[in-house]
């Protein structure tokens, strides 16, 4: 399919390029347009920004941590308040990991610009809401910001009590902060779920939606059920530590297990608003760039809304440690072993998808190809963390840290990066460097695999996290650890440097450059600011078979061949029924 | 730019005012019923989120009240349920008034929307009027979440406080002001759409005054007719008979809670014989009797001691009106009244903005959504409040 020109005589179909008055990127002018903008393309790129900057900055403090670490007794931070620095580094690393980047990274960032192109409409079903969700995200920033200027904040971004509501570090600012964002991320979900249940174009039913969609149908789906209890659960806090109401706080015969279970209760949910957008995405990829339909579409589709829904019974296994009947704790076991099913439905079905398939090793099939072998160690792992028996010795060890960021930077990042290469040229009309983005995929895998690989033998070996000093025994594993973050942060910049590049001197996008069958390959890149003039007509989003590589113009046009009349009489110029269309 | 705008067929004037389709349809909806569904799965979707946002809240209500279920009934005392039926009663007709101002929307009975959503409005303030004099009276006692918690059953109405009823009224006051100084600018001025507005408003912000009246003659009422009975705390400070009576039903019920842990038969009687002795011995026993009770249930601890701790906790807590007992029924009573009542303003906001596009007579048969939802919202709102009203009010 990939290979050589168009068959002679067949008709091409390609929207061509957009006018700079159509283009949505320059249609109006000035930065009150895009401060005030209704388009959710606009507020997808600005939500884009947003979380690289947050990223920027957590991963800037991520890159301090490995550092300190390079030596036993810390490189960084001295001094007395060498411990109390150390704590608040690694807190505003994960809160805002966390809370700005990885939960609104691909619902919030991509999913804006593409929820309403994939269903052809023309705009989000609320958009006032949608910028309301937007502005929400940067007014929690600077909660978060104002946290860390304030006094800092050495809690763990988890908060528990009852260290949060004694610590005398600004919790309360930060908590502030992460119950707006919850907000955001509820209106955000709120909006696509709607917008996918009632604005989907005719002929796209359930089963002909892009699985991108699913998998965002599912997050949206958490983040409206989970969400409200993080809120409710911090605004308890906020009270706790300011009335000390007795609730979480022991002084005050309160609970601090309660809060453990409201936190969780949001929080393990909260973990697939991280990964189950990351799978949406990787769905479309292999399929695009394996040029093959993919393999179990239901049963992706149904297993994005089975983990969705396992997600909520399982959160108990982050506090088998902390005192749970043995009963609940083997139930929370049990369960947490069912979400593995669905997860390694996904996984099997992108490896069949793959196989047999033409493979293009483009950079968004390589962090895409890097994704399932990151998040399977990443997945695998959690089994070992989902075994009582296993999770005693392992609990609050490097192993659990290299777990998870498998998981969330194997995982999300990397797909994260993987969609932002694969619908770059949609989103900002340009090609970017293959070569650099692919070396950039590279680096990126081999510098985290010598991040975090070293880190589940560091844990298994009984190194515990969150300490900012450690035995000399340790001490090898550990430097390796902080050369694979510095590899790490460069295949990063590396990435950046590519995408920015291309912005300058890339070449002219064409509408399809992969080779996708998704609507937002039949609009001009990037879209007009209606996206599409007449509502378009809905095929199979993973039937590549009319899709032809044009060598000429490099680029992947939908082609209808020619067709020889049998009859030699001509169609009449005007049909008969043309009367009757009106 | 001037070569673009002389291209009509791509410009964005052409999208904009391409304007076949009624004025309040937004331009990214293909039909009025799209738009329709989509605000109402909207809001069904937004009331699901509210429901989880008081689930933690009502979780923690009965985790709490399942540890200690006598503090529940013996705090709940303190509220008065005169009041809570009659809030109830107003939020249920205001329900009532709502779903009548999703009718007339939908008929275009325009002075009808009106004046419902008017009733509407003055119930929510009616209810907070109501809500202002049992918070003010619980903020002069020191019934108080457990950190500020100060309440002294030898003296429950220390003279000396702020006035709290002042403070919450305030606002309202200015408002009110606002309105009628709007109210008599309008009408001189003889801008008839604004004084179509101030003047339901003023009906409206006055109602908060009549809330405030109503509860203040009810709780007064309350004070002179149960007075021994709203203060029988159970802690057995107080010296009148009644007082005993009442002690000696909590010390039976806080027995059994006791029983149930896994005590000897022993503990309970010298718990109760503790307990009875109390009326008797005032203030000085007091802390003695604690200590003993703790031994008592330190007792009981290592008895049961198969990991709950937390019941064993509970046990040595029968001096029931401590800051830290007491203070978290109502922490919990002020969380959970207080986001509803946080609610209701809300709901009075988005009801004046209601009311401002009924007077413009923006709403028709094709178009009455907004009502609708916010009709839905309110609705939620007040079955909230018909949960908590027995939940805090009616379990003594």
């Amino acid at each position: 399919m990939s290979a050589g020109s168009l068959p002679s005589g067949s008709q091409v179909k390609d929207p061509g390029y957009p006018t700079p008055s159509e283009n949505y990127l320059t249609n109006s002018k000035g930065i009150l347009s895009w401060l005030f903008t209704l388009d959710h393309k606009r507020i997808g790129v600005m939500y884009l920004i947003g979380v690289t900057v947050a990223f920027g900055v957590a991963g800037l403090l991520a890159l301090m941590i490995r550092l300190h670490l390079f030596q036993p007794d810390g490189m960084i931070f001295k001094g007395e308040e060498a411990n109390n620095w150390y704590n608040q580094v690694f807190t505003l690393h994960g809160a805002i990991m966390v809370f700005l980047f990885i939960i609104p990274s691909v619902p919030a960032a991509l999913g804006n610009f593409l929820v309403p192109v994939m269903l052809g409409a023309k705009d989000v079903a609320f958009p006032r809401l949608n910028l309301c969700s937007f502005y929400l995200w940067v007014f929690g920033a600077l909660f978060f910001v104002s946290a860390l200027c304030a006094s800092g904040l050495d809690t763990g971004w988890t908060f528990y009590t009852p260290y949060s509501t004694t610590t005398d570090s600004s919790v309360i600012l930060a908590t502030s902060g992460a119950f707006i964002l919850g907000f955001s991320s509820i209106f955000t979900g709120l909006n696509f779920i709607v917008t996918i249940n009632t604005m989907r174009p005719p002929g796209m039913t359930w089963f002909r939606m892009p699985l991108f969609l699913w998998a965002t149908y599912a997050t949206s789906i958490i983040q409206v059920l989970a969400t409200p209890v993080l809120g409710i659960t911090l605004l308890l806090l906020i009270a706790e530590r300011t009335m000390h109401i007795g609730i979480f706080d022991p002084e005050y015969n309160g609970d601090p297990v309660t809060f453990q279970h409201f936190f969780w209760f949001y929080s393990h949910p909260a973990v697939y608003i991280m990964i189950l957008p990351a799978f949406g995405i990787i769905s479309d990829l292999i399929s695009v760039h394996s040029h093959k339909r993919i393999f179990g579409y239901r049963f992706i589709a149904y297993s994005s809304i089975a983990i969705a829904l396992l997600g909520f019974l399982v959160w108990g296994h982050h506090m088998f440690t902390a005192g749970m009947s043995s009963l609940t704790t083997i139930i929370f076991s049990a369960l947490t072993f069912t979400v593995s099913v669905p997860s390694a439905i996904k996984v099997f079905n992108w490896l069949a998808t793959m196989y047999k398939g033409s493979i293009s090793l483009t950079t968004p099939m390589c962090y895409a190809l890097s994704f399932i072998f990151l998040f399977t160690i990443g997945g695998l792992t959690g089994l070992h963390l989902g075994t009582l028996a296993t999770d005693m010795h392992l609990h609050d060890t490097y192993f659990v840290v290299a777990h998870f960021h498998y998981v969330m930077v194997g995982g999300t990042l990397v797909a994260f990066l993987g969609g932002v290469f694969h619908w770059w040229p949609k989103m900002f009309g340009k090609m970017y460097s293959e070569a650099g983005g692919r070396l950039s995929a590279l680096l990126v895998f081999a510098g985290f695999n010598l991040t975090f690989l070293p880190q589940f033998i560091l844990g298994s070996r009984g190194m515990p996290r969150r300490y900012a000093t450690y035995d000399p025994e340790f001490a090898a594993l550990h430097q390796m650890s902080t050369w694979g973050s510095m590899l790490l942060g460069f295949g990063l910049l590396v990435a950046l440097v590519v995408l920015l590049r291309s912005l300058k001197s890339g070449k002219r996008a064409p509408a399809n450059p992969w080779g996708g069958a998704t609507l937002e390959w039949e609009c001009t890149s990037p879209p007009p600011f209606y996206n599409f003039e007449r509502a378009p007509s809905v095929g199979d989003p993973y039937d590549f078979s009319d899709l032809e590589w044009d060598a000429e113009d490099e680029r992947y046009v939908k082609v209808e061949p020619a067709r020889e009349i049998v009859p030699e009489e001509q169609p009449e110029a005007e049909p008969v029924h043309a009367d009757d269309s009106k | 730019m001037s070569t673009i705008e002389a291209s009509p067929e791509v410009g964005h004037d052409e999208h904009g005012h391409d304007h076949d389709h009624p004025p309040f349809l937004a331009h990214h909806f293909d039909t009025p019923e799209q738009q329709f569904d989509s605000g109402k799965l909207g809001i069904w979707l937004f009331l699901v989120t509210e429901v989880l946002f008081f689930s933690g809240m009502f979780c923690a209500y009965a985790i709490f009240r399942a540890l200690r279920p006598e503090v529940f009934e013996g705090c709940s005392q303190f509220l008065n349920t005169k009041l809570g039926a009659i809030n109830t009663g107003v939020l249920l007709f205001s329900s009532l008034t709502m779903a009548w101002a999703v009718r007339c929307s939908q008929l275009e009975q325009h002075k009808g929307l009106v004046g419902t959503l008017a009733a509407t409005l003055s119930c929510a303030m009616i209810f907070l009027g109501v809500k202002a004099i049992e918070y003010s009276h619980k903020f002069g006692m020191g019934l108080l979440p457990a950190g500020l918690f100060f309440y002294d059953p030898s003296n429950p109405h220390p003279t000396e406080h702020p006035p709290y009823l002042a403070y919450i009224c305030a606002p309202f006051a200015l408002a009110l002001a606002g309105v009628l100084i709007w109210l008599v600018v309008s009408a001189v001025s003889g801008n008839k759409f604004q004084f179509a507005i101030a003047k339901p408003l003023s009906v409206v912000c006055l109602c908060f005054f009549v809330g405030v009246g109503l509860g203040t003659v009810l709780e007064s009422g309350e004070e002179s007719a149960d007075h021994i009975d709203v203060h029988a705390d159970p802690n057995g400070l107080a010296t009148a008979p009644v007082m005993e009576q009442a002690e000696k039903t909590m010390a039976a019920e806080a027995a059994p809670a006791i029983a149930a842990s896994g005590a000897m038969v022993a503990v309970d009687e010298t718990v109760l014989k503790i307990l009875a002795k109390d009326p008797a011995n005032v203030g000085v026993v007091s802390s003695q009797n604690a200590l003993e009770q703790q031994t008592a249930a330190a007792g009981t601890s290592t008895v049961t001691g198969d990991g709950e701790i937390l019941g064993a906790i509970t046990t040595t807590e029968v001096d029931v009106m401590t800051p830290t007992t007491a203070g978290v029924f109502f922490s919990i009573y002020y969380c959970m009244t207080g986001i509803h009542a946080i609610h209701i303003l809300a709901g009075i906001g988005v009801l004046v903005w209601l009311l401002v596009r009924a007077v413009r007579q923006d709403f028709n048969r094709q178009y009455f959504g907004p009502v609708d939802y916010v009709g839905l919202y309110w609705h939620l709102v007040d079955l909230i409040w018909i949960y908590l009203f027995p939940l805090l009010y009616l379990i003594r």
